[in-house]
Parts: C-alpha cells; sequence; structure tokens
C-alpha cells in the first residue's frame, strides 16, 4: 500500500471505494506476533508466540481471560488489546449479574465488532488496532471467532493472525477437518504444532509460547510450562531435529520437512 | 389541651407530589400463586380473582403468563405492577430473539433478570407491588423460583406467595415428591387451593392450573372447585353463643 491523498482520515473514502486507515489498522496486526486458535466440538485452544522487547525485558501478554468461558488472544497494538479486553470482560460480568448466566460467545463479538465499526466511522477517532481471536461457548457448543479493526468478524475452526501467520495457516488448512472432532490433548498438540510453523526454524521450546484451553467442562486456563514441554517432547525428539516419528504426522511426510542439522539458523523457510 | 400539629402547606405540596411519584400501597390485588415441581416440568395454580381492597371486582383476571419458550410467570399483589413487568419481560424476550443466534433465556435468565429489577426499585422505594412466581423447562433442567418486591428471591420444589405460603406450604411440605405424576400433582395443587379457597377471603372459585414442560406451556380453562359446607359446626354456628347481636 502506497501513501496517497485519501489515507489521512478514516473518515475519507477512496474513488475505489476503501478506508485507507482501517486497512492500516489491519496492517498493525500483521506486525504483531503470532496468535492462534482452534476449536473442536467441545473445547478451544488459544496459542501465541511470547515476544520480548528485548532479552532484558517479560514478554508481552497476549492471551487473556474474558470469563470462565471465553478467552481471548490477540496480535497488533498490545495496549488496544489490553482496553478490549477490560470491555469484552465488563460486558461479560455484566451479563452474568443480571441473568446468572454467561454471555454466549456470540453475542459478546458482535458487541466488540460494533464497538470497533464505531471507530471506523468517527473522525475524532482511530480505529483499534489489533485484533482479537476470541475464543469462547455458548448453548450451542465451542466457537472461534476473528475480530478485525474494520469491525467485522468471522467465525473460524482454526485461525492464526500476526507475523508469519501465513505458516500456520497452512499447516491449519491441512489439519483442519479433523478438528471438530480431535480430543482435547490432540487440539493442544496441533495448536503447539501450528505455532512452530511461525518460529521459522527456531527452537521450539515451552519458554517461547503461551497456550490456553477452555472447554465443556473446562474453565479457561493457562497450561503451565511443564505441560507444554511435554507435549512439545512427544514431537521433538532432539530440539534441533523435526517429527521423528510423532504419532500422527504420517500423512506430513510429503509435505515440507526440513534438513535436520546441529545449526538451526540456516535452515530454510518451512512452507512449500 | 391543645396542641397545633405543624403544618407547612408548600412542604405538604412537595412532599403529595414527591409520595405520588411512588407506590406507597396497592391497589387492585390478586392472592396467591401455588407452585409446584413435578415430573415433566412445573405446575402453577391461581385464581382469577382481582380484589379492590375488600371487595372482590375482577372475576377474570389471568395471573399466569408464558414467557418466552422456557417460561412461566405468575404474579399476587398490584395488578397493574404485574402488567407492566409484562412489558418489561416482552421487551426483554424481544431483544433475545432479535439475536436469532441460537441462544435463549431460560427460566434461571428471567428470574435472575426479575430480582434485579425488583430489588433495584426497592432501593429506589419505589417497589413493583408483586410477588413472582417463575417456573421453567429448559434442556431438561426443571426451574421453580420466586422474587418479593423487596427483591428477596429464591428457588425451591415448591413455592407460594401471600396466604399460600401460611396455607398451602404446610401442604406442600408433607405432601410433595419429585416423581408426581401430572394428575397427582393437579390434586395436590387442588387440594391446596381448596384450602386457600376456604379461608383468604380474597380467594374466588375460578382459576385455572397452568402447566409447562419442555415442549411448552399450557393454562387450562378457568373451572371451579368443589365445596362442601354441610359441617355440623357451620350449622346455627351462633347458637351456643350467649348476647351476642
Amino acid at each position: 500500500m502506497f501513501r496517497n491523498q485519501y489515507d489521512t482520515d478514516v473518515t475519507t473514502w477512496s474513488p475505489t471505494g476503501r478506508l485507507f486507515q482501517v486497512e492500516y489498522a489491519m496492517e498493525a496486526v500483521k506486525q504483531g506476533s503470532a496468535a492462534i486458535g482452534l476449536r473442536s466440538r467441545s473445547h478451544v485452544v488459544l496459542a501465541s508466540v511470547n515476544k520480548a522487547q528485548s532479552e532484558l525485558s517479560s514478554h508481552q501478554r497476549k492471551i487473556f481471560k474474558v470469563d470462565d468461558h471465553i478467552g481471548v488472544a490477540i496480535a497488533g497494538l498490545t495496549a488496544d488489546g489490553r482496553v478490549l479486553s477490560r470491555y469484552m470482560r465488563s460486558e461479560s460480568i455484566n451479563h452474568s449479574f443480571t441473568y446468572e448466566s454467561p454471555l454466549p460467545v456470540g453475542r459478546l463479538v458482535v458487541r466488540l465488532a460494533d464497538k470497533a465499526q464505531v471507530c471506523t466511522q468517527r473522525s475524532w477517532k482511530r480505529p483499534y488496532g489489533v485484533g482479537l481471536l476470541v475464543g469462547g461457548l455458548d448453548e450451542s457448543g465451542a466457537h472461534l471467532y476473528y475480530n478485525c479493526p474494520s469491525g467485522n468478524y468471522f467465525e473460524y475452526q482454526a485461525f492464526a493472525i500476526g507475523s508469519r501467520s501465513q505458516a500456520a495457516k497452512t499447516y491449519l488448512e491441512r489439519r483442519f477437518e479433523s478438528f471438530n472432532e480431535s480430543s482435547r490433548e490432540d487440539l493442544i498438540k496441533d495448536a503447539i504444532l501450528a505455532i512452530r510453523e511461525t518460529l521459522q526454524g527456531e527452537t521450539l521450546k515451552s519458554s517461547l509460547c503461551t497456550v490456553s484451553v477452555l472447554g465443556v467442562d473446562e474453565p479457561f486456563h493457562f497450561l503451565d510450562q511443564e505441560s507444554i514441554q511435554k507435549v512439545i517432547d512427544t514431537f521433538e525428539k532432539v530440539p534441533e531435529e523435526e517429527e521423528d516419528g510423532g504419532e500422527a504426522e504420517a500423512e506430513a511426510a510429503a509435505a515440507p520437512t526440513e534438513q535436520g542439522g546441529a545449526g538451526d539458523q540456516d535452515v530454510a523457510p518451512m512452507e512449500m | 389541651m391543645t396542641f397545633t400539629i405543624p403544618i407547612d402547606n408548600g412542604d405538604a405540596l412537595k412532599n403529595a407530589e414527591a409520595d405520588s411519584q411512588r407506590t406507597l400501597y396497592p391497589y387492585v390485588t390478586g392472592t396467591s400463586i401455588v407452585a409446584i415441581k413435578y415430573k415433566d416440568g412445573v405446575l402453577m395454580a391461581s385464581d382469577m380473582g382481582g380484589s379492590y381492597g375488600s371487595t372482590l371486582r375482577y372475576k377474570n383476571i389471568e395471573r399466569v403468563k408464558a414467557i418466552g419458550k422456557h417460561s412461566l410467570l405468575g404474579a399476587s399483589g398490584e395488578i397493574s405492577d404485574f402488567q407492566e413487568i409484562l412489558r418489561y419481560l416482552d421487551e426483554l424476550v424481544l431483544n433475545d430473539n432479535m439475536w436469532d443466534d441460537g441462544n435463549s433465556l431460560g427460566p434461571k435468565e428471567v428470574h435472575n433478570y426479575l430480582t434485579r429489577v425488583m430489588y433495584n426499585r426497592r432501593n429506589k422505594f419505589n417497589p413493583l407491588w408483586n410477588t413472582l412466581v417463575l417456573g421453567g423447562v429448559k434442556n431438561g433442567e426443571i426451574y421453580l423460583g420466586m422474587v418479593s418486591m423487596i427483591g428477596v428471591s429464591f428457588e425451591d420444589n415448591h413455592v407460594a406467595t401471600g396466604f399460600g405460603n401460611h396455607l398451602a406450604r404446610p401442604i406442600l411440605r408433607d405432601e410433595w415428591r419429585a416423581d408426581l405424576s401430572f394428575e397427582d400433582g393437579v390434586k395436590l395443587l387442588e387440594k391446596c387451593m381448596r384450602v386457600l379457597l376456604y379461608r383468604d377471603r380474597s380467594a374466588i372459585n375460578k382459576l385455572q392450573i397452568a402447566k409447562i414442560t419442555e415442549e411448552g406451556v399450557t393454562v387450562s380453562q378457568p373451572y371451579s372447585l368443589k365445596t362442601f359446607w354441610e359441617f355440623q359446626a357451620f350449622h346455627n354456628p351462633t347458637a351456643g353463643a350467649q348476647g351476642s347481636w
């Protein structure tokens, strides 16, 4: 996208019918570190890559609990994400207070989308620069939604946002048809494998990723480092080498496998 | 001995206006509601009377109404406040339906919403002068609860309002079972309603029994209970009294 004379105001249309400020906001989402969501009939897993500004600092929190039955993973301007998470928590708790019943995630997502839309139609505002993967439950089971700075929202079986998310999306596209019937453990494993795809050859360690689960009988919570490492260990016998007789990786055999080696810095990108 | 009562007409006028903005006492009232859980859902009984003080003025008031797909609301107390509550719930159900997303308000949600409304009005010293009974079935779960005009709210297997608390609940405590069939449930409710008919002066002999199950709501046609007045004690009751009028 190039700078042009129609991109200064969010309330200015371009002659081709685009709102450039909104599209630039969506660019901001692509700059953030990756976040991934996948769901089965009964569970939703949200995972993210822990990126830290520098070695001295701690990593940014990208996954937030909204309620026992709703979690959100963000990519983009973390500050905007934090504010929207607070809004979601507020809506959720107000509903719980009045109705003593969990707010259906589908209704929360619509309110979030309407809030984002407002910022695309006021000259004194700017769009939120954050994409949100909202996972939650309602009467019809588990759901995963993606909320966009444009005010659009879509429901997904699995999705990835942020930088190098295309690699994860390719991985998920190969596998998503089986997710509905996946067990909770398989779902978690697929999430971590998808995270690995975005790391582009960097060694997958449990310290690099955050994984959260929620399900029908399982309130939202984070997996601890140990559990994540255990899952990683099932498919990475030696850190630098890739899938080495992992259980369900057989059909991926024809798909890209890297050259294993002592040094992982020279490994080519994973996608075909 | 004379004494003056301080009267400040300015204040009295203001107070009268201020007072007329909030409910001080009820005018047209309904008497008890009795409701029980049974095998397939909830049964709720009420008579069709609306009293204007001690006058049994209205004889065709429906005090039990269906709310959405899953709930039944019965009310005793001020009838106009009940109608106001029905309007609130109408709006609530409408908005819920407008989402059109497969989610719907169940009896628990409606009960809690009503609790919030009643309690908030009570805090503003402008209550809705009702005791409400909310029953329903959703996804196999049978729910029965009550909210009073001061916002006291709870669930139970059998509830009653007004005089029903004193006359019907003891019967229910003794004879209610979780696996009551529909016929047994109706018999039990009729037993309670008969006692209320004999002893509650605001009760009339025209009642409706409403049923809610997973399938939906049915409200019976109004009917009367058989009563028996030929007890010996009622024949010439003043026979032994001396100097009575």
